[in-house]
């Protein structure tokens, strides 16, 4: 046999044993764009000349990144967008319904053992519930849509098993950025990764996705996990269809194996301006922060908005230090609201935005002033992410963010163990 | 006569953020005016420096990151031939050549800023003119190819009505 969970999710799409190095033609089981680049997909799509989409019913848009409109170029955009939906019967996710790595999942698009791909490099997130699912772009998306199938070549893959027992104050965000600082930023390039091991299966879905989310970040065109009882309990909650798990074969060829215990590990910091310069918190000084945000496709869930909140709940935000939560979807928002957090965040001084992809793309919502440093939950900290190239953005987790927006400086969580 | 080559200030891990900035994307739909902005939080006015056929190099990893189409779009309405690198992520990659943009993989330690070069696909060869040197390409997958020499994947689907020979 000696298959990955790739190989075989590429076999049976296409129909034939895939091994890697192939070049396959491959059913598609979903495909989305966002306002990022949905112009582009519509573009291409009617440049193809084709009267109708495949399947209408496979596809959907999300408007996440800049969203509701901040000026007349993007409110053209969005326009563009539900014309198009209008004219083939489409379904768009519009201003307000949260970013689509929440959206595709949390509506049931997704199942175990899918194939997904969609015009956003984060796309790779559904990895966390046994999908293989990556980014592709506009014209690769459009073909998608009117053909059903896409082009893939068969990528190697590098299994990373995770041992031990994650400590308190440590979460999903730090692992992931740990293994990027080890493996850099094209560590993994054009290849997969299978994460594995017990401390994968001590985490959440939710903290899962975390992790799958950023695995683009080393350059990987997916990172995906097996499907446990927990795995399966999701998909079934949210979509009906029904989950086909894939499981690797014990004698699967991998072209590496990586192995990390993290019981050890201590909350990390990405550092300006690259995902891979990663440091322990302890090693990262004392640095001033201007605006703190919570949210995006990594660490907008339930989960990170409860992580906050106890965090966050009897203290006020720092003098001169903005905080800017934004839920990552309608359902989480409702959700936070109900348990109360949202009261928390508002309480402490924060801004609550509407769910979407807030200010992690610098189009609106929170751009930075020049010279001032951000620390945010999101997954890029590139020169010029968040709308200024002048400005300097740190990356760590909730906990990270709820005790730095508290301190005024990058702080370490730890320090409310007992809240945790 | 070949073109020139031209590098900018940092050679690994460009990302599509500094190839064409969100800003920029959002806002501007031509493509042509795009173009204009082309690295411009990482090395403004880069985009004034190239003439129509020169050629942009880079170290390994280039164009991580988003997947923003509007990278590969901007940099080939800029004018650049081809972008040669040790090595590219792969949703650029793929995009590149969907959109028609060429891209050489090969090493690049050899090749400096305003060196005069050619390109030769058919014998996969990068002839460096003002060195004298010839550096070898690492191959493209057909099907990319194929892309390539019709303008772009969609043109690619409009001629073969569908995925042609790899159906």
């Amino acid at each position: 046999m000696r298959q990955t969970i790739v190989e075989k999710i590429f076999s049976q799409h296409s129909g034939k044993r895939a091994k890697v190095g192939d070049i396959i033609i491959a059913d598609v089981d979903f495909c989305f764009g966002q306002d990022g680049t949905s112009a582009l997909i519509i573009d291409s799509f009617r440049k193809m000349g084709v009267e109708a989409v495949h399947d209408r019913n496979k596809f959907c848009m999300v408007i996440d990144h800049s969203s509701p409109s901040p000026n007349i170029g993007v409110s053209t955009i969005h326009s563009k967008m539900r014309t198009f939906a209008r004219e083939f019967g489409l379904k768009v996710y519009d201003v307000g319904s949260g970013v689509c790595h929440q959206i595709v999942p949390e509506n049931g698009y997704v199942t175990a053992g899918d194939l997904i791909i969609g015009a956003d490099s984060h796309t790779c997130t559904y990895g966390a519930v046994n999908a293989f699912s990556a980014g592709v772009g506009s014209t690769d998306l459009a073909i998608s849509l009117a053909t059903g199938k896409n082009w893939f070549k068969v990528p190697e893959t590098i299994k990373v098993v995770l041992k031990g027992k994650l400590g308190k104050g440590v979460y999903a965000k730090d692992i992931i950025l740990h293994i990027i600082g080890d493996m850099t930023a094209g560590g993994a390039n054009y290849r997969a990764i299978e994460f594995s091991g017990e401390v994968i299966d001590e985490l959440s879905v939710e903290s899962r996705f975390t992790i799958a989310n950023m695995a683009v970040e080393m350059g990987a065109k997916c990172g995906i996990m097996e499907a446990d009882r927990k795995t399966i309990a999701w998909v079934k909650k949210h979509s009906s269809r029904d989950p086909k798990p894939v499981e690797p074969d014990e004698d699967a060829k991998y072209i590496e194996i990586r192995e990390y215990e993290l019981s050890m590990l201590a909350p990390q910091v990405a550092k300006p301006h690259s995902v891979d310069n990663v440091s322990n918190i302890e090693d990262i000084g004392n640095t001033p922060i201007d605006q703190v945000y919570i949210g995006t496709c990594t660490n907008g869930r339930l989960e990170d908005l409860e992580i906050a909140a106890k965090i966050l709940k009897g203290n006020k935000v720092a003098p001169y230090l903005r905080l800017i939560v934004t839920p990552a979807s309608k359902w989480i928002y409702l959700d936070a609201m109900k348990k109360g957090y949202i009261d928390i965040f508002v309480d402490a001084g924060a801004i609550v935005n509407n769910p979407g992809c807030g200010p992690c793309v610098g189009t609106h919502q929170g751009v930075l002033a020049d010279g001032e440093n951000a620390l945010s939950t999101a997954n890029r900290n590139f020169k010029g992410r968040m709308g200024n190239p002048n400005a300097n953005i740190y990356l760590g987790s909730p906990a990270v963010a709820a005790a730095t927006a508290i301190a005024g400086r990058i702080a370490d969580p730890r320090e409310y163990k007992r809240k945790l | 006569m070949g073109n020139h080559v031209h590098r900018l200030k940092i050679q690994n891990d460009i990302n599509t953020d500094y190839v064409i900035s969100g800003r920029y994307k959002f806002k501007i739909q031509d493509e042509k005016e795009l173009a204009k902005y082309i690295f411009e939080d990482l090395d403004p006015g880069f985009a004034k420096k190239i003439k129509a056929g020169d050629f942009l190099v880079s170290g390994d990893n280039f164009g991580c990151g988003s997947s923003r189409e509007q990278a590969p779009v901007a940099l080939k309405a800029s004018g650049i031939q081809a972008v040669l690198a040790k090595s590219f992520s792969r949703i650029f990659y793929r995009n590149a050549f969907n959109v028609g943009l060429c891209l050489i993989e090969c090493e690049t330690r050899f090749i400096d800023d305003m060196d005069e070069i050619e390109i030769d696909l058919k014998r996969n060869v990068v002839k460096n003119i003002t060195k004298g040197l010839n550096i070898e390409i690492k191959p493209v997958p057909k099907i990319m190819m194929d892309f390539l020499s019709v303008g772009g994947a969609i043109e690619y689907f409009k001629k073969e009505k569908g995925f042609g020979k790899f159906n």
